[in-house]
């Protein structure tokens, strides 16, 4: 690949925007953010939006939003919490009916978008309050609590706990999962039809159906796929921290839509990039950390990423208008 | 060998709403045969164009493909039964390259994973192009680039790549200049010699008179008449889309 393609790809500004982060934390705050704990700690923090990030990147560029996924982490951490702790299922059985749920509630959001012919913004805003509503209300009905812990005992001679727990060659498992899920995400979208589908769904709907693009199944799996991570992020929470809360996941929709938007995805869809996602989360998790090591208060970080997000659509926006001229 | 026309629609009716777009239209097109669908703005060619390939449903009538009824729900369905269409409002996927327009939906793969060939389709793309004596940039340019007349060449090109029963063209060259309009009356009589049967929209009569073996003429959704080209002539065709009597005749 030469140099000026290389210019061209979604995900050059964040890659530019993630080198020129990293040197600057590593500038200011070299001792703490370079150490290896330094590094585990925003890769972990980075990992739990991108895992997040690189599916809600696949939906939005095929031109749909998820805003769900953050109130599906609470209630999958919940639905294995209380099936274990109140049910006595095990985790196992818990951890399958979980996914099967997510599959359920991506399924039902991407059906009613494609039925109704609404914006999925408005179809997942109400499945985000209302999974957010039952969650709480079903589990205060049953426990009379909002938090559920104690389940760090029951992960022990299961055989699906070690898939989402611990620290495979002193990483932690969220940063596997993240990497991996970049890595097969990213080749599916750039080197498989269905990828191609996915960009032509987003960018030419109605050309894509026209010549028999499946633009319907292309988007309800992609619903799936992003409730789906969802619940693969509760569960390594859940595990590793031993306790389930109903407000677990709040605003992590946003974190994985910014990191998109930073990795190059474009909000109308058809242009984007797993990998530009991927990076993104990256950018969003070394901020994140390296204000820590700052000694900067962390207060500061909603502020920093709001205007990191509109620096990065700014240039995005400009790369795009170049990369789309030279092409 | 099956002996029934290509395409056979047998009193077709469709309305949206209070407004009847079809009435009553039976029309048969045979392999080898190219049939044009003649009307003013608003008679209801598109709208018989999209029946048949099933973005739309008539509200009643029967559609037959080789003899065997058919009930399509999306256009992917016509596609599988070897149906393709060249639309009057272009369809093609603008933010993607020429070859992969002519793949989507039916991407070239490799390997086990079934990873994307684009190699394989790019030189397909260009001998097909070459093939059709079409002149694009390159297989690689994206649509948004390419002028009307390109675009419609590249469409004219994938439906003819995919088409193994039936071609449907809506107006092909409205868009296309004097060379490039000629060159795809080449394209679409060479469809003949590949025996498909070729249903073809379009405003010049000069050219329905080049082209087709049988005319039908539609006006107000209805059906007023078909006639052999060779023993018909304009002023027939005229008065009969307007309703008017010629008055040379
Ligand atoms: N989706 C639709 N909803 C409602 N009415 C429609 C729809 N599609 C077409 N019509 C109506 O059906 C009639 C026939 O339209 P159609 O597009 O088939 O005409 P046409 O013969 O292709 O005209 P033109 O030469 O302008 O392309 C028109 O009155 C049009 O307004
Ligand atoms: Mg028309």
């Amino acid at each position: 690949m030469n140099f000026k393609k290389l210019l061209t790809r979604p995900e050059f500004g964040a890659f530019v925007a993630a080198v020129g982060i990293f040197v600057f934390f590593a500038a200011v705050a070299g001792e703490g953010f370079l150490s290896i704990s330094g590094t585990i700690n925003y890769l972990e923090v980075a990992a739990q939006v991108g895992i997040l990030a690189v599916s809600v990147s696949l939906l939005m560029i095929a031109g749909e939003f998820d805003l769900s996924v953050g109130s599906m982490i609470g209630a999958s951490g919940m639905i294995i919490a209380l099936a274990v702790t109140q049910f006595d299922w095990p985790l196992w059985l818990a951890i399958i009916v979980a996914f099967l749920f997510s599959l359920v509630v991506g399924y039902v959001n991407g059906w009613l978008v494609i039925k109704t012919r609404l914006p999925s913004f408005i179809i997942t805003l109400a499945s985000m309050f209302l999974l957010r509503g039952l969650t709480i209300g079903f589990t205060l009905l049953i426990t009379n609590v909002t938090r559920a812990s104690g389940l760090g005992t029951y992960t022990e001679g299961d055989f699906l706990a070690p898939l989402f727990l611990g620290r495979p060659l002193g990483l932690p498992i969220s940063i596997w999962w993240w990497i991996g899920l970049s890595l097969i995400l990213g080749w599916m979208l750039f080197r498989t039809p269905f990828g191609n589908w996915v960009f032509a769904a987003g960018g030419d709907a109605l050309a894509a159906r026209n010549v028999g693009v499946p633009v319907a199944r292309v988007k309800i799996s992609l619903f799936m796929l992003t409730a789906a991570s969802a619940t693969l992020l509760a569960i390594i929470q859940v595990l590793d921290t031993g306790s389930a809360d109903v407000l677990r996941g709040e605003q992590k929709e946003l974190e994985a839509i910014a990191s998109a938007v930073i990795g190059g995805c474009l909000l109308s869809g058809g242009y984007g990039s797993v990998y530009g996602a991927a990076i993104g989360a990256l950018i969003l998790g070394m901020v994140q950390e390296g204000i820590v090591f700052t000694r900067i208060s962390t207060d500061w970080f909603r502020a920093v990423l709001g205007g990191m997000l509109l620096a990065a659509v700014l240039l995005n926006n400009y790369l795009r208008h170049r990369a789309l001229r030279s092409r | 060998m099956n002996t029934a026309p290509a395409l056979s629609l047998r009193n077709i009716y469709k309305s949206f709403g209070g407004i009847v777009a079809v009435e009553d239209l039976s029309l048969d097109v045979k392999r080898g045969e190219i049939v044009a669908l003649v009307g003013d703005n608003g008679a209801g060619k598109s709208t018989v164009v999209k029946i048949i390939t099933g973005m739309y449903q008539p509200s009643s009538g029967e559609i037959r493909l080789a003899g065997e009824p058919v009930h399509f729900i999306d256009a992917s369905q016509s596609q599988s039964k070897g149906v393709q269409v060249v639309y009057q409002d272009l369809a093609l996927a603008e933010s993607q390259p020429v070859y992969m327009n002519l793949f989507l939906g039916r991407e070239k793969t490799k390997g086990w994973f079934g990873k994307l060939d684009r190699t394989g389709m790019i030189a397909e793309t260009e001998e097909l192009m070459r093939e059709l004596n079409v002149r694009i940039p390159s297989p690689k340019s994206t649509i948004r680039k390419l002028s009307g007349g390109q675009r419609q060449a590249v469409a004219i090109a994938r439906a003819t790549h995919w088409a193994t029963n039936l071609v449907l063209m809506d107006e092909p060259t409205a868009a296309l200049g004097v060379t490039e309009t000629s060159k795809a009356e080449d394209i679409i009589s060479g469809l003949k010699a590949r025996d498909l049967a070729i249903l073809i929209v379009s405003h010049s009569l000069d050219q329905v008179f080049r082209l087709s073996d049988q005319i039908c003429v539609l006006r107000r959704g209805k059906q007023i008449g078909v006639r052999q080209t060779k023993q018909t002539d304009k002023n027939e065709i005229v008065s009969m889309i307007t309703g008017l009597h010629a008055s040379s005749r």
